[in-house]
């Protein structure tokens, strides 16, 4: 008998989706205690997984097609507290849009299942199965929104490429299937060793379906529109809980079962990287719309992370899991801001109604100078460690071209997060937005801004905890 | 271990930024937040006067050091003084409270800010001037950035957005290379400790790119020809004290880097590059003096008299002679005092006037004698004349320039009749000739603040140019030892 403990936090987060479908079926205007259920769900969870960190060092199960990890469990946590955070400060953007319905958390959580999935997969069949799931959940998310023509388009988009990219990956799993003769992670990595073309080709073909899923340029084409058209609380899910997941699958496909052809992806990832963060710097420059920018800025900060990946060791594995947590926290407090600029049940999302907000809102705008300046990478902010450890990484393998080019093109990406702040501190201010947030809302602003803020007293602690994370 | 000093003279202006962030902002003169920031900083001073009193000057070794871990096994928080760095903090303990005086009339709006702005920019200051590992000293270094961004786009001029762009970006982008070049040092040597990089040595090998890198960053902060342009745009947006802040302090970054880092632990590079610096230098100091002539601007004219200045400071740290670098280092502080007071005594005029174009003045000294006098002093301190802080510096500089390079001490000595003429010539435009505007008739001399402000500024000003010992006492010790391992160094490759 396998032993069933280590995958209770799927197992439970499976019965609560259950759960809160007969619920939301027998009972009427349910929607209040199903977010409520599902948030309570999310903890539970949440803590099962933490618990579970302290006592497993590396365990598989059935057939080892599941493997947990400190790996898998460090960013199921990530995954889940994200969740969590999106889940709970939504509530207020929702019931303005009259959308506040049972399928939302319900949605939430599956796609979080999905994720779990594909973080603990050490199988293409696992794999496959927790992308698809949570992709599904991500589709009707985009469209949530449904009156609104520009959700439903954003929807669509997200499911015809993402479709499209699925099956790419899909081919690649064949073709790697076929030249392997298994399914699993660790007997691929043993089989493959051949230097065939085609193999190539399986594995570019699963590089691509997967820097879809992050949205590293040239495979980046949906991320503003869908950024955009989403509802908003959508987006802030979009922009970090299915990165997370993607890039644990990231690490895991090329460092499980394709470690031993280094020679062959190394170039693609470093391609994609260089390409990601000058792409995403520059294409910022011109956007009016906030969560359009955001979308940029994110293709921008994944080019960051797959330097991390890039450099075939360890330590370049945790720099990117360094990155892509603090990058959570900075989206988590990013998108806090967003959501509070509001008025008579109206959202702001340009960045011109962003104008002389330090005159009105100062803390509020304090937070989001931080934040910025934090994305930018200027120390002593955490955005700054997060660079720093990525490019420590890097130049350790004397990849100095893709570390000058990448901290050039902060110097770039520099420029449009001061427009911002420029557009915040230096220009006209405009009306005064509704103060009257939701305690949650703030107690994300607040934390996540001190996190910021405050990271360089302890830069320690998130170094010692991603350490144990050893791959090769 | 001993109470960490140097760590509270870094910790005490942000802990008057935070207890200003929690009073509660008043329009217009916000007298609370004007007295907790000059108490703030004038504690500093004393803390810092109190430092220069107990340090040993017979030593090289740097004193007063905190060691702390800060990330495990890779970075150490390590803090310290020897007796490079130590004027440079007495100098920014100095200027950042007669920053805080002057505001009085400068800003109008925000005053709470401004001085939280004003704070901790003062603490990145010292943090770079004590730093001794090269990740806490490149985070100080760019964390400055954030403040003085602020400063100019918030309070500055009618062209303040670009100017702040400008600023930001150019140094930003000179800043990244030296941090791809710190990181490489750690993965050459094993640390970032520069009092262990000094012991190791780096490998010839790779001092040459190092050395650029790090060059980029100080180039421009300096700033050097041909990369200068960001600094007269930024003087002339930022407002009076974010000038004074600017050419007082911030442009001395670059320099004690130059010493420091440069010099300390690329000496084979540095004598490599040497003619580099001497042609960059002696262009900024020729070519930016002939810019300086043709300024209508006040505040420009003084923004490119500082580039050649500078160019004096990096001529004389290249010389690699006693003389030159103790030169360097007294010009710098000398230039510290000269320029914050310029720049105050344009704003004073600004103040009253709002125009800082030469031709707007003109007669003043029968209208405001008190400040005819005072800028007189400083214009000659800033042209070197004999008997100011100004004369011992660039004296020095051109004795060690003359040791080494017969020609380049020759080209620069034609730079300081430049610099006469441009100053005596603002000096005789503004002051002096027949009092055509009207408006200037009524306008009043310097206030009490304002007097104390230009004062203060005044007498170190004289009493450094008569008698230099206590600076020269002060540096000497470690400039010769720093002389000394460079000397070795070279022999030893």
């Amino acid at each position: 008998m396998e032993n069933l403990n280590l995958i209770l936090p799927e197992i439970f987060i499976s019965l609560s989706i259950m759960f809160l479908l007969i619920l939301g079926v027998f009972k009427n205007d349910s929607s209040k205690i199903t977010f409520n259920l599902s948030l309570f769900a999310i903890l539970i969870t949440t803590i099962i997984t933490i618990n579970e960190t302290f006592s497993v060092t590396r365990e598989t199960l059935f057939n080892e097609s599941v493997v947990i990890d400190s790996m898998s469990s460090l960013m199921k946590i990530i995954t889940l507290i994200g969740g969590f955070i999106v889940l709970v400060i939504s509530s207020t953007y929702l019931k303005t849009f009259k959308i506040y319905n049972i399928e939302y958390p319900v949605l939430i959580l599956s796609s979080i299942l999905g994720m779990m999935v594909m973080i603990s997969s050490n199988d293409l069949i696992v794999f496959y199965m927790g992308l698809e799931l949570q992709s599904l959940a991500l589709y009707v998310l985009a469209t949530y929104n449904r009156d609104q023509l520009k959700s439903s388009e954003a929807g669509l988009k997200y499911f015809v490429l993402s479709a499209l990219s699925s099956g790419l990956l899909l081919y690649g799993c064949s073709l790697v299937y076929g030249f392997s003769g298994s399914t699993n992670f660790d007997i691929i990595s043993n089989q493959l060793n051949s230097e065939e073309y085609v193999l190539t080709f399986g594995i570019v073909f699963i590089l691509v379906g997967l820097a879809f899923k992050i949205s590293a340029v040239p495979f980046h084409m949906w991320a503003p529109d869908v950024y955009e058209g989403s509802p908003t609380t959508v987006t802030l899910f979009f922009t970090i809980v299915p990165k997370v997941a993607a890039l644990t699958v990231f690490i895991r496909f090329l460092y499980v079962p394709f470690l031993n052809l280094i020679d062959q992806w190394q170039m693609i990832i470093v391609f994609l990287s260089i390409a990601s963060m000058i792409f995403g710097a520059v294409a910022a420059i011109g956007q009016t719309n906030i969560k359009r920018l955001i979308a940029y800025s994110s293709i921008g900060h994944i080019g960051y992370t797959l330097a991390g990946l890039a450099t075939a060791s360890n330590e370049g594995i945790q720099s990117s899991i360094i990155y892509i947590s603090i990058y959570v926290i900075m989206n988590l407090a990013l998108f806090s801001c967003l959501l509070m600029l509001r008025r008579k049940d109206q959202y702001y999302e340009n960045i011109d109604d962003l104008s002389g907000l330090s005159k009105n809102h100062p803390l509020l705008s304090l937070c989001l100078l931080s934040i910025l300046f934090s994305l930018a990478g200027i120390p002593p902010l955490a955005g700054f460690f997060a660079k720093f450890y990525v490019f420590k990484a890097v130049l350790e393998q004397s990849m100095y071209f893709l570390a000058i080019v990448g901290l050039l093109s902060t110097v770039v990406a520099a420029f449009y997060y001061l427009r911002i702040i420029k557009i915040m501190y230096f220009d006209k201010e405009k009306d005064k937005y509704d103060t009257d947030h939701s305690l949650w809302l703030k107690f994300s602003l607040t934390v996540s801004t001190i996190l910021i803020l405050l990271y360089f007293i302890f830069p320690s602690q998130l170094v010692e905890v991603v350490s144990r994370i050893n791959i090769i | 271990m001993n109470f960490p000093i140097l760590s509270s003279l870094i910790l005490l202006p942000i802990v008057g930024a935070l207890f200003l962030f929690f009073t509660k902002d008043k329009e217009g003169n916000n007298l609370t937040a004007k007295y907790v920031s000059l108490f703030t900083t004038v504690v500093n001073f004393l803390i810092s006067i109190y430092l220069w009193i107990f340090f040993d000057q017979s030593t090289s070794s740097f004193q007063f050091v905190e060691d702390r871990k800060w990330i495990e096994g890779f970075i150490n928080y390590k803090v310290g003084v020897d007796g490079i760095s130590i004027l440079f903090i007495i100098l920014t303990t100095f200027i950042t409270p007669l920053c805080i005086i002057s505001v009085n009339n400068s800003v109008k709006n925000r005053l709470r800010d401004f001085l939280i702005a004003i704070l901790i920019m003062e603490s990145f200051m010292i943090g770079v001037f004590c730093a001794l590992d090269l990740v806490v000293f490149y985070l100080f270094f760019e964390a400055g950035l954030i403040p003085m961004f602020l400063i100019i786009g918030i309070w500055g001029g009618a062209r303040r957005v670009y100017s702040a762009f400008k600023f930001f970006l150019y140094t930003l982008l000179g800043s990244v290379l030296m941090l791809v070049a710190i990181i490489s040092i750690y993965w050459i040597t094993g640390t970032t400790d520069v009092v262990q990089l000094y012991e190791i040595g780096i490998d010839v090998k790779y001092q040459n790119l190092l050395w650029l890198a790090f060059f980029s960053s100080f180039a421009v902060k300096t700033p050097m020809w041909p990369v200068h342009t960001w600094l007269p745009d930024a003087h002339v947006e930022a407002p009076t004290a974010g000038s004074v802040l600017l050419a007082a302090i911030l442009l001395k970054m670059a320099g004690y880097g130059f010493i420091r880092f440069s010099l300390g632990l690329f000496p084979v590079a540095s004598e490599v590059f040497t003619p580099l610096i001497y042609t960059l230098s002696v262009i900024a100091i020729i070519f930016t003096s002939l810019i300086a002539l043709m300024q209508e601007d006040m505040k420009k004219l003084i923004a490119y008299s500082s580039v050649a200045h500078m160019g004096f400071v990096t001529l004389g740290i290249f010389t690699l002679q006693q003389q030159g670098i103790e030169g360097s280092i007294i010009q710098m502080i000398s230039h510290g005092l000269v320029s914050a007071a310029l720049f105050l005594t344009v704003g004073v005029v600004y103040d009253r006037m709002h125009s800082r174009l030469i031709s707007t003045y003109g007669g003043l000294v029968s209208v405001i004698p008190k400040y005819s006098v005072l800028f007189m002093l400083f214009a000659l301190a800033s042209l070197g004349l004999p008997g100011t802080s100004g004369f011992i510096g660039e004296f020095l500089i051109l004795m060690g320039a003359f040791k080494d390079n017969f020609l380049v001490a020759v080209i620069a000595s034609i730079g300081v009749i430049l610099g006469a003429a441009y100053m005596l010539w603002l000096y005789k435009r503004v002051v002096f000739g027949k009092l055509l505007n009207e408006n200037l008739k009524k306008i009043l001399d310097l206030n009490r603040s304002e007097y104390f402000i230009l004062s203060c500024l005044a007498v170190p000003i004289l009493f450094f140019g008569f008698y230099p010992d206590p600076l020269i006492n002060t540096i000497e010790v470690s400039v010769t030892d720093l002389i000394n391992m460079h000397n070795t160094n070279i022999a030893s490759k």
